[in-house]
């Protein structure tokens, strides 16, 4: 048992963490609710009983997964590049205008749309990785400002150029039909984009575990001068990890827009690229475990949805409890003591042994 | 264009700069204490947004500025020593506990206001109060010059106080001494018998409460509501301004003032033909050059050392 707690000491940090959280909420809820017991089973269970529901909450992990694997990519390199927001707004909205204002064959037009949204993110990755790395300047503030200049900016395009004047609400205009992820599974919203952010999930994983890059990547992370000692060019590191931060935003940003709405019909920033950092921290910056994260937070979120529908508990609760819920995360020392006295303990049973 | 030049040289300007520029500068001058400590506090952005909301809420409820100051500055602490007590004894990183506690503000400020509203956009159905004007009894004589300082919110002069404050604590307290000795070198510092944990914990509270007035000022004085995510940012230009300004008082106050001139500019254009969007993307695309230029110059220093 007590090895077993050793062994898996983070995951086991990680759980109570998220039970931790749940607790308050399940507090919160008997504090605010009329009818705390029917809010309760509409936050938990709503996102479960229902087949929109389900389907809401799959896809809404997509965005997710893909904004947590980018953020992740950053984070393991040390970076606090937190501008998957903007990458994600910014890139979506100009491959909305690509998709929009070109017309081709399915085979070509959905790649290529991916990547001119990938591609910008990733330029929107690249200037804070390039401030970072020649001049030591802050990824964080400046990734932070950026997301502000990428909305305004990705607003800005969508509301001049590419606004469909019929549509009656502000919206763009259709995407064509070569440029649409498809439902993989009928009368869902289920689309091929979420597969896809899976597939990402796995590429990422081999490429941090499995490739010379990923190492460098986490290499630089774990101890840069160390890294800087040991020949690792940092500055490819710094904006690599950077660069494909934006990227994997851009194209999570505009999968979601090619699978559900196919308009681009974002006003306000959606918040997936700090969705992004919560599951980059849930899943401590592992791929899988942030696909497994993605799915816990969506679960939240729709849970939230429900109970703003159907109750009288705000949505919000979810934010307030999953900024709880890092928090307690990112907290070194939470439960280290647990750790630190069974360590003491098998060492001394293991010293009356021999 | 000649009429737009004209009203951006006139007084009015001037008194406008200061009005934009407070909500700046007292986040900047948390930031800059906290920095100068070498642990900086990036959660103002969020502090700031509950202190407003704490203000608003408690001067609705209560019709008293005294509580209601009493409520932000609370809060602003209260966050602060939250955050504090993640960094310094639960070990957590800071940047990621400050990320953490601003997406709790954006949150926990609308799961307050619409319990206590029923609204989660602002708090207009409340009549909340505002801290007063001042006109100052010489000054206001002096043309010009008269027009621009007289007549302003009280927190406004209160932003240059906190930056008078900011440089007695740092320069003239023994406090202040420790916290410069633990930014440069914890080490150093602890090897003669400075508490480096209590030090930062003190530096990080401080940050709180400039960061409160920062907010408090937002909702009660630059505007009279609460409305959601009113910071808009001012917490992370705020980190820009502290680090162009080297954490120092005179420093961060000149490039809070460059700051608020040219979000002041991005007001007065904002009645041009241009698209909304630019004019509003103004003040983070200037930051952000800000940021750049110091950073390439404070690359070039460092080179020649």
């Amino acid at each position: 048992m007590e090895k077993f707690i050793l062994k898996y000491f983070n995951l086991l940090r990680t759980i109570i963490a998220v039970l931790i959280g749940i607790v308050i909420s399940v507090f919160l809820i008997f504090l605010i609710s009329r009818d705390p017991g029917f809010s309760l089973q509409q936050f938990l269970l709503g996102p479960l009983l229902s087949r929109s529901r389900f389907s809401s909450m799959v896809e809404m992990a997509s965005p997710i997964i893909m904004c947590g694997l980018a953020i992740a990519l950053a984070f393991q390199a040390r970076q606090f590049n937190v501008g998957a927001e903007g990458a994600l707004y910014l890139g979506a909205a100009v491959g909305t205008g690509f998709a929009v204002s070109t017309a081709m064959p399915g085979f070509l037009h959905l790649p290529l749309t991916l990547l001119v949204a990938g591609g910008v993110g990733a330029l929107w990755g690249f200037l804070p990785g390039l401030l970072k790395a020649r001049w030591r300047g802050s990824e964080l503030v400046a990734s932070l400002l950026l997301n502000y200049v990428g909305y305004y900016l990705g607003l800005y395009l969508i509301n001049f150029h590419f606004r469909d004047k019929n549509a009656g609400y502000l919206v763009s205009y259709q995407l064509p039909k070569s440029a649409w992820l498809a439902q993989f599974i009928p009368n869902t919203r289920m689309h091929w984009g979420i597969l896809l952010s899976l597939a990402f999930a796995v590429l990422v994983f081999l490429f941090l575990y499995h490739t010379t890059s990923g190492y460098e990547i986490r290499m630089t992370g774990a101890n840069e001068k160390f890294a800087r000692f040991g020949g690792i060019n940092v500055f490819k590191v710094v904006v690599l990890s950077q660069l494909l931060l934006g990227l994997l935003a851009g194209i999570g940003g505009m999968s979601e827009v090619m699978g559900i709405h196919r308009r681009f019909n974002w006003q306000s920033s959606p918040g997936y690229g700090w969705d992004g950092v919560v599951v980059a921290i849930i899943g401590r910056n592992h791929p899988l475990l942030i696909v497994a994260a993605s799915f816990f937070l969506a679960y939240l979120r729709v849970g939230g949805q429900v109970l703003n529908l159907m109750s009288d508990v705000p949505a919000e609760m979810v934010t307030v409890i999953q900024s709880i819920i890092i928090l307690l995360i990112t907290a070194e020392a939470f439960l280290a003591q647990w750790r630190y006295r069974i360590t003491v303990r098998q060492a001394e049973s293991r010293g009356e042994a021999a | 264009m000649s009429a737009m030049l004209q009203s951006i040289l006139s007084a009015q300007f001037g008194f406008a700069v200061l009005r934009v520029m407070t909500p700046l500068l007292f986040p900047a001058v948390g930031v800059a204490i906290s920095g100068l400590a070498g642990s900086v506090n990036i959660a103002l952005e969020g502090i700031m947004l509950c202190s407003a909301c704490a203000g608003v809420l408690v001067s609705a409820f209560t019709q008293s500025l005294w509580l209601s100051l009493a409520a932000g500055l609370a809060t602003g602490i209260g966050l602060a020593a939250l955050l504090g007590f993640f960094h310094l004894r639960l070990k957590a990183d800071i940047i990621l506990a400050a990320i953490a506690m601003n997406m709790m503000a954006g949150g926990l400020t609308i799961f307050v206001l619409f319990l206590a509203t029923g609204e989660k956009g602002s708090s207009s159905s409340l009549t909340s109060l505002v801290f007063p004007l001042v006109h100052l009894p010489l000054v206001r004589r002096i043309p010009v010059l008269g027009e621009i300082l007289s007549g302003q919110n009280v927190l406004v002069y209160g932003a240059f106080l906190a930056v008078f404050l900011y440089w007695l604590i740092v320069f003239k307290t023994p406090l202040g001494l420790r916290i410069r000795a633990v930014g440069q070198n914890p080490d150093a510092a602890q090897s003669v018998g400075i508490n480096v944990n209590r030090t930062r914990m003190w530096a990080l509270l401080l940050s709180g409460f400039f960061g409160a007035l920062g907010g408090l000022y937002l909702a009660m004085g630059y505007v009279s509501w609460f409305a959601r995510d009113m910071t808009a940012g001012r917490g992370w230009i705020a980190i820009a301004a502290a680090s162009l300004g080297n954490n120092m008082p005179l420093g961060t106050f000149l490039s809070s003032l460059l700051f608020g001139v040219v979000n002041s500019l991005a007001i007065y254009l904002a009645p041009l033909a241009v698209p909304s969007e630019f004019i509003q993307m103004i003040p983070y695309v200037a930051t952000a050059l800000a940021l750049t230029g110091y950073s390439i110059q404070a690359a070039r220093r460092r080179r020649k050392l």
